[in-house]
């Protein structure tokens, strides 16, 4: 049966107003908006969507999800799980904070080593917190196997999966044998919403927490003990532009008037 | 490895030329090596591209490595991979550069990982200091920046598209051109591609335009877009989009201006419908001036800009469409 592991990531809202983010520049971390609960991560579920998609296309599949993260970040977890996903995943240990990609990539690469075998292991693109899109290709190199990136369309057929990649300037349709990683881009489409029979029958489904000696690992491969990229500041770009409000007693009047700045300008 | 010098920049083409983006990374390769006092290395990977290399040089250049094979006529990660390896290998730089593209986006991870180092992805300012590079890039979303050093050799960054300045080319500059063998199994490149289509706006380019129209989601349909196009055209410029615009279904994926988009760098912008979510604004750090049109007083796109009216841009665009026609006109 094809077993597909998807990897998800708890973040920090993205859609939450610029206006209230806020970073705590000593101890560099972002600082958390009260009343705005961390989500998972927008590309991540996309992934889930894939297989869940897969799985309906080829009639059986075992689908996995595997997070990395603090206590909380089972919510990423359940949340898939009430897509439709079968069973969890959760690396949790104090040594895996602060990794950067490389050092995550070990920790996930370790886990999905673990739940061998495997066919196919979906990512999001580039996670919406730090925006870096590095991890699946590190797991693809630790794992020996090829990486996709940025698809929007997957299929799977006779042990070959035929992945729709999105460009700069259009499309490329790429072939490649299992096992393979493949990130997911936000062309694939709208993610499927769980019912709330589906988020009931989640609770009952089964979460693993792992630790690094889980994975057979050393602490210091992992975590911000074995990132080889050294956050030295993290702070918010000022914005000095101002913004001139242009007005009218109609929206007409507005229009010309805006017409005739940017003409003054020499801007139209 | 050890003794390493020397800026590597992982050079692109594109349609038989060499590439804009390869072209800013050399200027800023220039600086930093210029600082550091080591030269400027430059990979060249391609079929066909040895001719190219004359212009690496003209554009900061001192030496190129140039793997010309077949196997390499398009970009695939598996045939690419063990030539660059070879190439940094060879050259054993401190700092290796390439552009935050579909090449480098893909490949940058790789790389860094078999020459077992990091890499900071998609950086806006490059430094040195205390003989370390110093990368800045944009984080969440572009809410926030983060600055990295790299704590292993060499030390590896893509850089945004726009965001270094080239140097103007100088065709009496002096380099050296070595050419490298490397031997790429066919049988190890383990993905196919079986299809490309090409979907691009008619008219400008949306990277050369000098007038951008922005469609966000506000705009809520394609007849909209139609209306949006047309102003565009009437300035000579290109029509932009957000995600949000993409994903439903209003604008085509190529005219997708932000992090998972494009970098522009118009003289003008104007956001129409567009609320200013920092994955887009990312797009636009090489704008000069932007213009919002927005229902919505709070919205973040009026922190970015010159000049904003804050109402439906149904109520505003078609007498701006005819202002402009008519100074157009006069």
């Amino acid at each position: 049966m094809l077993h597909m592991i998807c990897c998800v990531k708890q973040v920090p809202d993205p859609e939450a107003p610029a206006s209230q983010f806020k970073v705590d520049e000593a101890a560099k971390k972002v600082l958390p908006i009260p009343g705005v609960d961390p989500v998972a991560d927008e590309y991540a579920v996309r992934g889930v969507e894939a297989a869940l998609r897969i799985r309906e296309a080829v009639g059986e599949a075992k689908i996995t999800i595997l997070t990395l993260g603090p206590e909380a970040a089972r919510d990423a977890v359940k949340k898939a799980l009430a897509m439709g996903a079968d069973e969890g995943v959760q690396l949790t240990d104090k040594a895996f904070e602060d990794g950067d990609s490389f050092a995550t990539a070990r920790a996930l690469a370790a886990a999905i080593k673990k739940l061998e075998p495997f066919d196919l292991v979906f990512c999001g693109r580039q996670a919406p917190d730090w925006d870096v899109g590095v991890t699946p290709s590190v797991i693809a190199e630790l794992l020996g196997l090829p990486c996709v990136t940025r698809a929007c369309d997957v299929k799977v057929s006779d042990g070959t999966l035929t992945v729709e990649r999105v460009l700069m300037d259009g499309f490329e349709t790429v072939e490649v044998r299992l096992p393979a990683v493949v990130t997911i881009s936000n062309e694939l489409g709208e993610p499927r919403y769980p019912q709330l029979r589906e988020i009931m029958a989640a609770a009952r489904k089964p979460v693993a927490a792992w630790s690094v000696a889980d994975l057979g690992l050393d602490p210091s491969q992992v975590g911000a003990a074995g990132s080889v990229l050294s956050l030295d500041r993290l702070y918010v770009p000022v914005q000095e532009t101002q913004c001139e409000f242009i007005e009218g007693e109609t929206m007409e009047e507005a229009a010309e008037k805006l017409a005739a700045k940017l003409r003054e300008a020499k801007l139209i | 490895m050890a003794n390493e010098s020397g800026v590597l920049v992982v050079a692109e083409t594109a349609d038989g030329a060499v590439a804009g983006i390869t072209l800013e990374i050399l200027g800023a390769a220039r600086r930093l090596a210029d600082k550091l006092g080591q030269p400027v290395q430059a990979a060249l990977l391609g079929q066909g591209v040895e001719p190219l290399a004359q212009g690496l040089i003209a554009a900061g250049a001192d030496k190129v490595y140039v793997v010309d094979q077949p196997i390499l006529a398009e970009y695939q990660t598996d045939a690419f991979l063990p030539a660059v390896e070879k190439v940094c290998r060879e050259a054993n730089p401190s700092i290796v550069l390439l552009g935050q593209t579909d090449v480098g986006r893909d490949l940058g991870p790789r790389l860094a990982f078999r020459l077992g180092t990091g890499v900071a992805m998609d950086c806006l300012d490059l430094a040195i200091g205390d003989g370390r590079l110093v990368m800045t890039r944009a984080c969440y979303g572009g809410n926030a920046n983060a600055q990295h050093t790299c704590k292993s050799m060499p030390q590896m960054a893509t850089v945004r598209v726009k965001s270094q300045e080239p140097l103007a080319p100088d065709s009496s500059r002096q380099g050296q051109v070595n050419k490298v063998a490397v031997d790429i199994d066919a049988s190890a490149v383990r993905t196919k591609i079986t299809g490309r289509r090409k979907e691009e706006g008619e008219g400008i380019r949306l990277e050369d335009a000098e007038v951008i129209v922005g469609v966000g989601r506000g705009v809520g349909s394609a007849e909209g877009f139609q209306t949006l196009t047309e102003l565009a055209g009437l300035m000579k410029g290109a029509v932009g989009s957000t995600r949000a615009a993409c994903d439903a279904g209003i604008c085509s994926v190529a005219t997708q201006i932000g992090l998972t988009g494009k970098v522009v760098s118009p003289a003008l912008y104007i956001a129409v419908g567009i609320s200013g979510a920092s994955q887009h604004m990312a797009g636009l750090s090489g704008a000069k001036n932007i213009v919002a049109i927005n229902k919505d007083p709070e919205a973040n796109v009026f922190r970015y800009c010159r000049y904003g009216i804050v109402s439906d841009w149904k109520a505003v665009i078609p007498t701006f469409l005819n202002k402009v026609r008519q100074l157009k006109a006069g």
